[in-house]
């Protein structure tokens, strides 16, 4: 009875193995196969052989990357990387003590804030793009036509998804009884931010990052539309000039995606600091027994 | 150990509004230094708004808070040199044990040698010296708050403020860590409020016991005088079990189904009135077999609670409970009839409620 019973479960956990696997080497297949092929168009020589012509030609064609990173970036990927940089500072800066504020002192403007942060979401591009122009004209004119400028817009932009993700990791941890306790321990505002909050929503932090940087390195309607150049409209005019370039940009920016994937989920994941003395052999979960 | 004696904590005239909610209405306390007392009272009657008002976590919206001869009713949390103790596990789950006791002396800039030092100290205080460098969700609920306990004491606060540190811990635990709360604040001499909804807990910690109602104290005083001589109704009825027994106040007492017993209170008009009796001077005075009379009845129920037992009697027109020894419960167990009476106890009368319910 009991050999026909594990026969049973292993038949379906066979099924479950075959299953799992299938269905990841069709998402692999979905996904490598259109980054094979562009690896493989952009290192296609014309004799036939291969060669990383393009890809090398990505560090000296002109207007797609310099070394002049600054407040006036004249090359679209140095413009891309600042805006992501700024955007989620920027982002961060916005969201994680208003959110924090929120759940603390005014729980009952949460919702709004919430529908607030959600809203781009249903707004298409071009709509905010519209919405946009004006004001971009009138900074144009009053303030700086920086294509820096662009990181108001793309604020907006990662709102909803970095609101969903820092939410997430604050719903984790008990804000209010983490605070109160700092606070009572002597700790400033400041201090209760930087020393106990942010530590402990440091996943959702680099997830909210991870999220703005990929949003802002993909945008291309907005930057477009109000006529600036960043990675995205330079791939665009690349791809008409000289296709395998572009291509090569394109893939770059992927890996570059990916190493920052990977990079983050490694700092997000980094082992905590070796425990210096005695007790280092507990197992993970709460320790049972003398509680008391 | 005792870093510094207690200092003198007092409570004046504090008010506190939600809206149209009165959470505090005027609650004056004096805590003597080194003092521990206990609020107590049912939900929502003000006493952990008192403790977060004395903590600076609310504002006052009237009176003043005053701890050893300062005024801090308008200082913020961080300045006012007060260690709390949460209902909830409240240790920073990033850091260590140790972290976390030193985390205070860090923001006071304490060198890293001297928190750490005192951080352990602290722990070893609590009986978790072992346990220095385990994370929260490394340790029991009961070891946790031992830590935020350590972690209170570490930054040698004027105040200790305990909010329910017990109520998420199991039975066994959270007797053991009573215990332990109380020899660590005598042995540290710190002046200590505790709040707390369970009147066992507060009776065994206390000096004082303060039973709130409504956003107001009913009464203060040594947890025997409490128990034993409630000034209200309220405090009669919250702390420990009552029998509502109907009675007449007359010739300067009560008389309670043929039993003339004394009152707590003075001057109470001759008339019909409640009498709140406690199990425990209710007794079994023996068999009630073929019997009649306004105390005798039948045994319903038998409660066993270890050393004592509970017997709930029904004599016809209501039923009473009777605390007494287990040994003496057992010679009644359920549907023998027994006859009961009542010790002369001083008890509190009730003029305004008539209804005739057992406890």
């Amino acid at each position: 009875m009991a050999v026909a019973r594990r026969g049973v479960h292993r038949a379906r956990w066979l099924k479950l193995q075959v299953f799992r696997y299938a269905v990841l080497g069709l998402a692999a297949l979905f996904f490598l196969v259109p980054i094979y092929a562009m690896l493989e168009f952009s290192t296609r020589s014309n004799s036939g052989g291969r060669t990383l012509e393009f890809w090398q030609s990505i560090f000296t064609y002109p207007d797609l990357i310099n070394w002049n990173f600054g407040p006036a970036p004249d090359a679209a990927i140095n413009a891309s990387l600042e805006l992501a940089l700024i955007t989620s500072v920027v982002m961060l800066v916005l969201l994680v003590p208003t959110m924090v504020w929120v759940r603390l002192k005014l729980p009952r403007l949460s919702r709004f804030i919430e529908f607030v942060c959600l809203l781009p979401l249903t707004i298409p591009a071009i709509v905010l793009v519209v919405g946009l122009f004006p004001i971009y004209i009138w900074m144009g004119t009053n303030f700086s036509d920086s294509i820096l400028t662009l990181s108001l817009a793309y604020v907006v932009l990662v709102l909803p998804y970095c609101y969903r993700a820092l939410d997430a990791g604050l719903g984790a941890i008990d804000v209010k009884t983490l605070t109160e306790a700092a606070r009572s321990l002597g700790a400033s505002w400041a201090s209760v931010m930087w020393r106990v909050i942010v530590p402990n929503i440091s996943n959702a932090i680099l997830n909210a990052l991870l999220l703005s940087v990929a949003l802002v390195l993909g945008e291309y309607t907005i930057a477009n539309n109000l006529l600036y150049n960043n990675m995205q409209v330079e791939l665009v005019h690349l791809a008409r000039a000289n296709a395998g370039v572009s291509i090569a940009v394109a893939v770059a920016s992927l890996f570059f995606a990916f190493i920052l994937l990977i990079a983050i989920s490694f700092v997000g994941n980094r082992p905590r600091r070796a425990l210096p003395e005695a007790v280092t052999t507990f197992g993970k979960g709460p320790v049972q027994g003398s509680a008391g | 150990m005792s870093d510094r004696s207690g200092v003198e904590v007092r409570l004046e005239n504090l008010v506190r509004r939600y809206g149209p909610v009165t959470a505090l209405d005027g609650l004056s306390l004096t805590m003597a230094p080194g003092e521990l007392v206990a609020l107590l009272g049912p939900s929502g009657c003000g006493k952990t708004t008192a403790l977060r008002l004395l903590a600076g976590l609310e504002q006052a919206d009237e009176g003043r808070v005053i701890v050893g001869g300062s005024d801090v009713t308008d200082l913020p949390t961080n300045r006012r040199n007060i260690g709390m103790v949460f209902q909830a596990y409240s240790l920073f789950p990033h850091m260590v044990a140790w972290e976390n006791v030193a985390f205070g002396l860090q923001m006071r800039h304490v060198d890293t040698a001297k928190r750490k030092k005192r951080a352990l100290d602290m722990l070893e205080l609590v009986g978790l010296g072992r346990f220095a460098n385990r994370y929260a969700n490394q340790m029991s609920g009961g070891q946790q708050q031992r830590v935020a306990l350590a972690r209170a004491l570490a930054i040698q606060p004027q105040v200790l403020l305990l909010d329910e540190p017990l109520s998420a811990l199991d039975a066994k635990v959270r007797s053991r860590l009573r215990d332990e709360i109380r020899r660590v604040q005598l042995e540290v001499g710190i002046t200590t409020l505790f709040v707390t909804h369970d009147q066992e807990e507060a009776l065994a910690i206390a000096d004082r016991v303060g039973v709130m109602q409504a956003g107001k104290l009913e009464q203060l005083g040594p947890p025997t005088l409490v128990y034993s001589r409630p000034a209200t109704p309220f405090v009669a009825d919250f702390v420990g079990l009552t029998n509502r027994i109907p009675g007449e106040v007359k010739n300067g007492g009560v008389e309670v189904r043929g039993t003339q017993l004394p009152l707590v209170q003075q001057g109470v008009p001759v008339g019909p009135a409640i009498a709140l009796v406690r199990p425990e001077a209710v007794t079994i005075a023996g068999n009630g077999d073929g019997q009649s009379g306004p105390l005798v009845g039948t045994v319903i129920a038998v409660a066993f609670l270890g050393a004592i037992s509970r017997v709930t009697v029904d004599l016809g027109d209501m039923t009473v409970l009777a605390q007494l020894p287990t040994a003496a419960a057992s010679d009644h167990p359920a549907g023998t009839r027994v006859r009961l009476a009542l010790r002369p106890d001083p008890v509190l009368v009730q003029r305004e409620e008539t209804a005739s319910v057992g406890a």
